[in-house]
């Protein structure tokens, strides 16, 4: 991951790719979420107080770890299912909502569906995922950012560097990966983010 | 002479960086962590604190952890756990409270649990009518910031 050239600052911004998540899940509690953002207070803080249970883990490093940052390096099925065995080792059904970010768009296409085909398995039937892909389409590099809960609605949003994407994502594309699950809705933002609701 | 548990309930035992420890350790004081640790860490009633060099693959059950180097395992404690800046921490956390300073490194899962309240009602032979499950948003608890 090459660091930005110039630190920029954190953002806030509202999301509804977010409102609509935590809409879904609303007067519920108890319930078993995944972050992947890596663990930080703010997050913890706001799904503790909603009274569920967090599982934290930041997804993108993982990958690094891993893999390295290239994403060429993300076709092994043995290496992909020991990162699968490593970071998704979940009891099927048992996930009740999975905050992903914009760790999918890293990941090499043959990754990518291991790890979508894995959230499928391990997801409760009707939960949902949130995800972010850049709109941008033929860039070389993408910023990979820091997420923060500010509120249910809002993110505090920081660029942690610009990486490679594993491939272009565009509406077609997303619909595809996400086959297997019951509905794909899309939230195309100013910035450029298209942020993807999930349900399974 | 009189045995060190009874003698200095505040003292903390430290296990230097040079140590490794393989095995169960039960501590009925404060335990300070800066070496290798393999196994089973208890101390229900103490603070554990897993110092910058330490390296512990081991449950930990304590009243209250300070993580500030490596833990790999699950770690419990009645009332906070503390995963500072530099702490890495690869395990499943159940708590009453926690704080996660930014840079610390964590996977795994959180389980905040209301502490229990102490009774002092003597426990009688038949046990009373079991109270209405409390739902879970109440015994979530609270998380601070760090």
């Amino acid at each position: 991951m090459r660091k930005p050239a110039k630190p920029v600052p954190p953002s806030l911004r509202p999301s509804r790719g977010l409102e609509q998540f935590f809409f879904n899940i609303r007067d519920t509690v108890g319930l078993s979420i995944l972050d992947c953002a890596g663990a930080n207070q703010d997050n913890i803080n706001l799904l503790i107080n909603l009274g569920h249970k967090v599982y934290s883990q930041d997804l993108v490093r993982g990958i690094d770890d891993f893999f390295g940052s290239d994403p060429a390096n993300q076709t092994n099925p043995a290496r992909i299912e020991a990162f699968l065995q490593q970071n998704f080792d979940y009891p099927a059904d048992s996930l009740d909502g999975v905050l992903l970010w914009d760790s999918l768009q890293f990941m090499n296409p043959v990754l990518l569906t291991a790890t979508v085909e894995r959230l499928a398995l391990v997801m409760r039937p009707q939960s949902y995922l949130l995800a972010f892909f850049t709109a941008a389409e033929r860039m070389a590099e993408v910023p990979s950012h820091d997420f923060r809960l500010v509120d249910d609605k809002t993110i505090r949003v920081s660029e942690r560097g610009m990486r490679a994407p594993g491939q272009v994502f565009n509406n077609r594309n997303l619909e595809r990966l996400f086959g297997r699950f019951n509905s794909v809705k899309f939230f195309l933002t100013r910035d450029n983010l298209r942020e993807v609701i999930v349900r399974r | 002479m009189t045995p060190s548990f009874a003698a200095a309930p505040q003292s903390t035992a430290t296990i230097g960086k040079s140590v490794k420890v393989v095995g169960k350790i039960f501590a009925k004081e404060d335990l300070y962590v800066d070496g290798d640790v393999e196994g089973t860490i208890e101390t229900p009633e103490n603070k554990v604190t897993v110092g910058p060099n330490g390296r512990v693959q081991a449950d930990i059950s304590a009243r209250e952890a300070v993580i500030i180097g490596q833990v790999q395992g699950n770690v419990e404690t009645s009332d906070k756990v503390d995963l500072r800046k530099d702490a890495k921490l690869v395990g499943n956390i159940t708590t009453a409270r926690i704080s996660i300073e930014d840079g610390a490194v964590f996977k795994g899962s959180i389980d905040i649990r209301k502490p229990e309240v102490k009774s002092t009602a003597t426990v009688t032979a038949t046990p009373a009518a079991r109270p209405a499950e409390a739902p879970a948003a109440a015994s979530a608890g609270s998380a601070t910031k760090s």
